[in-house]
């Protein structure tokens, strides 16, 4: 990184630390949103962007992790901070248990996409007929106060989960640049460039794979708890739903996948964009439903057409930024 | 012997592509592995660098069978190969290329930089170690092949096809970087090639297969006379 891009971060750091002195509710909420999805994002990104492995099915970590940590304060009254570990465990877990069906089996590319779908979609049937978790009824967790923090049970005003977005999403873009400089990340590029040479220079593929799934399932696992204690309600239909992981490649995707920053400015693009073509609309009182995934698909088309790599590597070419 | 083949064979789906063949590789040697089109040049290579097991026979590696390892627990035993159509990490930079095998001994990323580095300038490269590795011609890939598989230091080099789409003098340049690494560093190497003026320069004994089967087996001056030699490969009336 050179001087001008660390300018440019501090800029941005301090404008995101300042944004709730200015900013009113419903903007916060945006940007808690923008900050959601390039968390995700960033998780998607090491196991695709970095390991070459594509997932299609990321609503399931998202979706076991918010039901676990929320089912605990729903049923036992437990804040998120005991429910966090479980949900990472049990993402982990299944990270794991895919993995190694499809790396031990030699199930890649396209092939191994379809089947973290599958692995998604039956997870979402079975949530259908748990009763525990309430089954297609959806679970609501209590909202008993707004303006108090009350930390142990994750409950306060918008400046909170803004706040903890936005450590989230540094501290996994600080991972994120920590495990791309070191050991893994050079073996995850090596594995996604060329899995057979990789292997003749000495990398066990399978144990590394393992290791992304994990990781990007463990990460995409806090999203999941954040999900569950911010927007408190938790229906499987939509949790599990492929659009859900669908919304969470878009970023990476039109940002620049494999990049650090393209998940957290493909999130910003898109949420910015999306929500002022919806606010534009009601503005001119045209009720048009699905018009934000025609949307979406106009942008994503655009950008694969002329900015194949993504929109950062572009603009980090214009601004100076790359080395 | 640093190598021992012996009697190995294998089929993909009912054609022999080896068989029964045998050789040895003396430690510091360097041989040569030659032979026509389909003659199982490159499925010996497999098989020695773990992407294939062997049907039958036995394959040591300094005294102990590698037959059946995964090609990266061969690496690990300690040799490295290179790929006849090259496979560089096209979106990563030179240094970066190497520096993935440079890790296979150092563990932590600036010392493998270094030797990485190093590896670089001795192959020519040094200069364009910043370029993304889809930018070389076919001739700096082919260096870069080579750089890749020596930076996980190995004890035994194979080299699947190195010399094919260079120029005399550069093939000329790449013979000459093989027997520095063989007369400095003991470097033990075994090499496919069709190019027999490399072969002849570098090679200090020559197997050749033929149709799975090794046929001839020596030094190179004894081996380009052999009667079953020049008829299914070099022709009647060889010159080399």
């Amino acid at each position: 990184m050179n001087r001008r891009a660390a300018t440019l971060l501090a800029i941005l750091g301090v404008l995101l630390v300042a944004l709730p002195a200015f900013a009113g509710n419903y903007l916060l909420s945006v940007a808690t949103l923008i900050l959601y999805l390039a968390f995700a994002g960033q998780a998607w990104n090491v196991m695709m962007g970095f390991a070459g492995q594509l997932s299609l099915g990321h609503s399931l970590y998202v979706g076991v992790a918010a039901y676990v940590a929320g089912g605990l304060f729903f049923h036992y009254g437990l804040g998120p901070w005991a429910g966090l570990w479980l949900a990472m465990l049990a993402c982990v877990a299944i990270g794991a248990v895919i993995g190694f069906l499809a790396f031990r089996f030699g199930i890649s590319g396209v092939y191994f996409a379809l089947l973290t779908i599958a692995f998604a979609e039956f997870t979402r049937i079975g949530f259908d007929h748990l009763g525990w978790t309430g089954g297609p009824g959806g679970m609501f967790l209590k909202v008993a106060q707004r303006d108090q923090i009350d930390l142990a049970h994750f409950r306060g005003p918008p400046g909170m989960y803004y706040y903890t977005m936005l450590a989230l999403a540094a501290g996994a873009f600080a991972l994120c640049a920590w495990l791309l400089k070191s050991r893994a990340g050079y073996y995850w590029q090596a594995i996604r460039e060329n899995e057979e040479a990789a292997q003749a220079l000495g990398i066990n593929t399978f144990r590394w794979k393992m290791i992304a799934v994990m990781i990007s399932s463990a990460m995409t696992a806090v999203a999941g708890v954040f999900f569950a204690f911010y927007y408190n309600n938790l229906f499987p239909e939509q949790i599990f739903h492929i659009s859900r992981s669908i919304e969470i490649i878009l970023g990476p995707i039109i940002g620049g996948v494999g990049t650090l920053f393209g998940p957290i400015l493909g999130a910003a693009v898109l949420t910015v964009l999306g929500d002022s073509i919806t606010e534009l609309l009601a503005a001119l009182g045209w009720e048009i439903p699905g018009v934000k995934q025609v949307f979406y698909g106009v942008v994503l088309l655009v950008v694969i057409m002329f900015l194949p790599n993504g929109i950062w590597p572009a603009l980090a070419r214009r601004l100076g930024l790359a080395k | 012997m640093i190598l021992e083949v012996s009697r190995v064979s294998k089929s993909f789906r009912g054609l022999k592509a080896v068989s029964q063949a045998s050789f040895e590789v003396g430690e510091g040697a360097i041989v040569g592995l030659i032979g026509p089109n389909g003659a199982g040049k490159t499925t010996m290579f497999n098989m020695v660098a773990g992407v294939y097991a062997p049907d039958e026979g036995s394959i040591a590696f300094q005294g102990r069978p590698i037959a059946g390892l995964r090609p990266d627990q061969v690496c690990a035993a300690g040799i490295g190969r290179t790929f006849q159509i090259v496979k560089p990490f096209a979106g990563l930079s030179v240094l970066d290329n190497v520096i993935v095998g440079a890790l296979q001994r150092s563990r932590d990323v600036p010392s493998a930089r270094r030797y990485a580095a190093a590896i670089l300038d001795k192959l020519g490269l040094g200069a364009k170690g910043e370029l993304p590795a889809s930018a070389l011609t076919l001739p700096d890939r082919k260096r870069l092949e080579v750089a890749r598989a020596l930076a996980t230091r190995p004890r035994l080099l194979l080299l699947d096809e190195v010399m094919a789409g260079l120029r005399p003098t550069e093939c000329d340049q790449m013979v000459e970087v093989f027997r520095e690494l063989n007369r400095a560093e003991g470097l033990t190497i075994l090499l496919i090639e069709h190019v027999m003026r490399a072969v002849m320069a570098l090679a200090q004994r020559i197997v050749v297969l033929n149709s799975g089967e090794v046929i001839a087996h020596g030094a190179p001056d004894e081996v380009v006379r052999d009667r079953a030699v020049l008829e299914c490969y070099l022709g009647e009336e060889a010159e080399v």
